[in-house]
């Protein structure tokens, strides 16, 4: 039952996470200069921004979990079970950031859950 | 797509799925065999954060986090996410080798289940430019 209760916690921390970085990285654009320099020009920018502030909070909260969830539950049953969150991020990749998810990625998103399901078993 | 962006974008991913698969597998081994138990105390916490295991998996994951953040600066996270859910199979595997867990049929099943889901997705464009 703690293992469930610590499942959810990390499903939920990582969800508001996730979308909070995309959406925030979306809005910086592509990054180009992977140089020293140019990586410490592109965190110095981005350590300001909000969203990313909140989801960086959401994966410590995510990963505190995590650390105990890995005490009480195998790795292969752990790290499978909290892809629970991927069919919510899919959803709401494409009401919340308006992303084009065309049949090929819902198919290949549902089998991926699936077999995140069977894997949990 | 031009092929240099498909090459990073295939970099990328693959260094996501390993710092993460690699990064879990040291945190495990580290709260399972040197850590201590952790409880309701964040001291606890922090005393496990500071063993070597646990380190060298918290960096991995630092790098993991740091991988997936640039990866998504020019790919769709409908894309991502599944491509590097993957790592959900190397998770397993590195279970079922260096842990010595049980991994029942049904979670062998699961895995090719991720596998074909992956492979269905990554034959796609990352980068879905205009959003609908």
């Amino acid at each position: 039952m703690k293992a469930w209760g610590l499942l959810a916690v990390i499903i939920a921390a990582t969800v508001i996470a996730d979308l909070l970085q995309s959406h925030e990285m979306k809005r910086h654009g592509e990054i180009h200069d992977f140089r020293p320099s140019g990586l410490r020009k592109v965190l110095s920018k981005l350590a300001g921004k909000r969203n990313l502030i909140l989801a960086v909070a959401c994966m410590a909260v995510s990963f505190f979990a995590f650390m105990a969830l890995l005490q009480v539950a195998d790795l292969s049953f752990a790290v499978p079970a909290s892809a629970g969150s991927l069919v919510i991020e899919t959803v709401l990749a494409r009401i919340v950031l308006k992303e084009h998810v065309d049949s090929r990625r819902w198919i290949g998103a549902a089998l991926v859950a699936c077999g995140v399901w069977l894997l949990a078993l | 797509m031009n092929p240099r962006l498909r090459w990073k974008t295939r970099a990328f991913a693959a260094i996501v799925i390993f710092s993460n698969a690699f990064g879990n597998l040291s945190l495990t081994w580290g709260l399972r065999y040197g850590a201590g138990e952790l409880t309701a105390s964040p001291l606890s916490f922090v005393r496990a954060i500071f063993s070597p295991w646990v380190s060298l998996g918290i960096c991995l994951l630092i790098a993991w986090m740091m991988s997936r953040m640039f990866l998504l600066s020019w790919a769709d996270l409908s894309y991502v996410l599944p491509v590097t859910a993957f790592g959900y199979v190397l998770n397993a595997l590195l279970g079922r080798l260096f842990l010595g867990e049980n991994v029942t049929p049904a979670r062998w099943a699961g895995t090719l289940l991720i596998m074909a889901g992956v492979v269905l997705v990554g034959l796609g464009n990352p980068h879905t430019g205009d959003s609908t």
